[in-house]
């Protein structure tokens, strides 16, 4: 059948990165006891013709992340130049929209800005030495961080305060990765000669703990990928596809396929055998007309056009046992014992059994959710953020970020959607988005250091480089996050009735008919109120024969 | 003028009404489903139901109307006003005093006035309606690129939704009215063995006799 509605095309892509800087600015938010043991790793199948271990330059010692880079680029001249020019490097994207966005851009709900708490958030950049954020990245070649994405030992990991820097013997005590773990002493030629095509955990490392914490951030990527069951991702899981990131997530010179602030409006579907693929779409394998010729697959393939296959294959997110963050209230931060000592709650306690903060004086209330129902609203891909330069109106829920899509434009689709609840600092004075210095141990002014907003905000602001009007007061914030990842297998797709139903998951959208959502309909109770009518009145009429029968009729009936 | 045993319902006509209601039970049971009046089917079973039986059904209606129109049987379900009044009185008064029945069938003749106009509002009217709209629901992401087409989509929804609310309507009396006059039971058989008792003319009779004695139990 000839699909004459134009669509909007799954993509899907959050851009990975973006869960980087909240990783980098907070504090882990799982509480973690015990030994350093490096992490096991997912092991991939290596179709490499070069065994790097038996390369002579990597046969050393390496004193420095940068000097296992400059070997690395003795052979691959060029990767320096592609990795710096992209988006995990750069942490900068131009939006077609005109705003330049990325996550040294951007404001978000979660802990807030990287602006000011550099050494914290950058030490999830794929790189070396970004201390920073009013320069660019650093230039030299060997700040390229090769063995992030790289590294197959599995023990290769960066310090959660180092500006990308991994952690050296000796190592020193309380140090933190990323991932929130003890620090351990990485050893650079383990990893250099491992190196490989990136697996689960080299993305996962940093991705995962987006926002402070394992899934604090998107929802539907957690630690629970590192080897996921087929429940929980019908793809990663190694009991079915065993998908890396980028077997979706396809790249060419270091750059990837998949954003979140400009998801791909247009996908023909399967190529050619042995073409490229250029996006991380479901369509690019599954083709537009995925489910089966069968009369429900061809009724199921006629919702693609409006409903993105996340909609339904996806029916909740943060699965498998690791819950996400979808509160994050900060104007209760601060409050301390009375002794005067920072304080914690823990009171949810999520699948795998771990407790989670649901208060920190340094970062205010929580709530948390697992299998989560989406929110859901149409989407043409196009996301804009409200940036710090923009005016607020303080007495509305402000959206830090917006969805651009609507029923009639013919490209939008309905999208899953992870809602994020804020409560987060604002300029009282200028009326729009604060930035505030949260990290900074040996400052006067961090938040986490000192606990007043005040001087951390007018910190933030000036690292930011935002004027700042001296008041400041919160917000309440909303922020989405299109979901796409945890695909659950078809047999745990969504069934009908989620959504034709009264009240179902997509009552009150605009723009949809859906048979089943509107039964009381003027001509349903029109309709009810005719077979109500006949009934009485064959009732009445049945009676009144009966009636005039014993009367003595003479009916023969 | 005599009484004689005939076949009114010939194999084919019998097929077809029997058909059509149980497909249009089905159709009922699964359509409110969907439409949310009840919960008894899983959705995904009733969408396969509901349209697997529409086709069908319209299937057996082509073969119908041309069946109608080669036998000459369509001229059966011509309304005419003649004694319709009759039988209307009959059904608001004279069936509580006990009087027979005002119509009787002839062989050319098997519904009464009422009868028959319903019947023809049925085959002209609803049951158009309901497929025709039917069918542009079915085929809704054909013209889904449309202006407007959601409220257009919801239109032929609460149309096709209004006649099926018809044809309730028109079964709940269809099989009432079966109890009036000779009973259910006699009302029925009929359409079950195809024969009723109907007054021939002699020259009806005689032909009948001569040219399809079939049709006449002796």
């Amino acid at each position: 059948m000839q699909r004459l509605a134009s669509k909007a095309w799954l993509v899907l892509g959050l851009g990975l990165w973006l869960g980087v800087a909240g990783s980098g600015l907070a504090q882990n938010e799982s509480v973690t006891t015990g030994a350093p043991p490096p992490p096991e790793r997912v092991a991939v199948p290596s179709t490499s013709t070069a065994d790097h271990s038996k390369f002579e330059i990597l046969q050393k010692e390496f004193a420095s992340g940068p000097e296992v880079t400059a070997a690395c680029l003795s052979c691959h001249t060029e990767a320096d130049d592609q990795v710096m020019h992209s988006i995990h490097y750069q942490w900068k994207f131009d939006s077609s929209s005109g705003q330049t966005l990325g996550k040294s851009e951007v404001l978000n709900s979660f802990c807030g800005n990287v602006a000011g708490n550099e050494p914290r958030c950058t030490s999830c950049h794929a790189g070396y030495g970004w201390d920073d954020m009013a320069s660019p990245p650093p230039a030299q070649s060997n700040a390229v961080d090769c063995l992030a994405c790289h590294d197959r030992s599995g023990q290769y990991t960066k310090l959660a305060d180092a500006a990308g820097h991994p952690p050296l013997e000796p190592v020193k005590a309380g140090a933190v990765t990323i991932s929130g773990q003890p620090a351990w002493a990485v050893d650079l030629a383990k990893a250099a000669q491992s190196v490989g095509q990136p697996g689960r955990d080299n993305c996962g490392n940093c991705h995962f703990y987006g926002g402070g914490g394992d899934n604090v951030k998107h929802g539907d990527l957690s630690s629970v990928l590192f080897e996921p069951s087929l429940a929980v991702d019908v793809h990663m899981s190694p009991e079915g596809e065993n998908f890396t990131c980028s077997t979706c997530h396809v790249s060419d010179q270091h750059e990837w396929a998949g954003s979140r602030y400009e998801v791909h409006a247009t996908d023909p579907g399967t190529g050619k055998p042995g073409e490229r693929r250029d996006v991380a779409t479901c369509e690019s394998c599954h083709s537009a007309d995925p489910h089966p010729t069968s009369l429900i697959g061809m009724k199921l393939n006629d919702h693609v056009d409006v409903v993105a296959c996340q909609t339904c294959h996806i029916p909740e997110f943060a699965r498998g046992g690791v819950a996400t963050k979808t509160v994050w209230d900060w104007s209760t931060a601060g409050r301390l014992s009375p002794e005067g000592k920072p304080m914690h709650e823990e009171n949810y306690v999520q699948g795998d059994g771990k407790a989670l903060h649901t208060y920190l004086s340094t970062k205010g209330d929580f709530e948390w959710g697992e299998n989560v129902v989406p929110h859901y609203a149409w989407f043409d891909g196009q996301v804009d953020y409200t940036t710090g330069d923009m005016e607020i109106d303080p007495s509305e829920i402000v959206e830090v970020n917006r969805v651009h899509g609507a029923r009639e434009d013919g490209r939008s689709r309905i999208w899953p959607f992870k809602l994020m609840e804020g409560s987060q600092s604002y300029d009282a004075g200028f009326n729009k988005l604060a930035y505030a210095q949260v990290w900074g141990p040996d400052t006067d002014t961090a938040f986490w250091t000192n606990f007043d907003w005040s001087k951390a905000i007018e910190a933030g602001m000036k690292a930011a480089g935002s004027e700042y009007s001296g008041e400041f007061g919160f917000v309440d914030t909303h922020m989405y996050w299109p979901i796409t990842h945890m695909v659950a297998p078809a047999s745990d797709a969504l069934d009908c009735v989620a959504c034709h139903a009264e009240d179902s998951r997509l009552a009150g959208l605009a723009g949809v008919y859906m048979p089943g959502t509107d039964t009381m309909s003027w001509i349903g109770i029109l309709g009810r109120l005719m077979v109500l009518g006949a009934l009485l009145g064959v009732i009445g009429h049945g009676l009144l024969r009966l009636v005039n029968r014993s009367k003595g009729g003479s009916h023969h009936g | 003028m005599a009484n004689r045993i005939v076949k009114v319902f010939p194999r084919f006509e019998r097929f077809w009404h029997w058909t059509q209601m149980a497909l249009i039970f089905v159709l009922i049971f699964t359509g409110f489903g969907l439409n949310g009046v009840h919960g008894l089917i899983p959705f995904r079973m009733a969408v396969t139901l509901h349209t697997v039986a529409a086709l069908v059904l319209l299937a057996v209606w082509i073969f119908a109307t041309f069946w109608l129109f080669t036998t000459g049987t369509w001229k059966q379900f011509l309304p005419k006003v003649e004694g319709m009044l009759e039988v209307a009185r009959f059904y608001a008064w004279g069936v509580f005093k006990g009087e027979e029945h005002p119509y009787r069938k002839i062989f050319w003749r098997k519904h009464n006035p009422l009868q028959a106009a319903t019947y023809f509002a049925l085959k002209w009217m609803v049951f158009p309606a309901i497929w025709g709209t039917g069918l542009v629901y079915l085929a809704y992401n054909f013209w889904e690129p449309l202006p407007n087409a959601v409220f257009l989509l919801k239109i032929v929804a609460n149309l096709h939704l209004l006649a099926a609310y018809v044809i309730v309507t028109f079964v709940i009396l269809h099989v009432y009215l079966l109890t009036v006059g000779h009973g259910f039971r006699e009302h029925v058989k009929p359409m079950v063995t195809g024969f009723d008792e109907i007054e021939l003319t002699p020259e009806q009779e005689a032909y009948l006799e001569q040219n399809e004695p079939w049709r006449l139990k002796h």
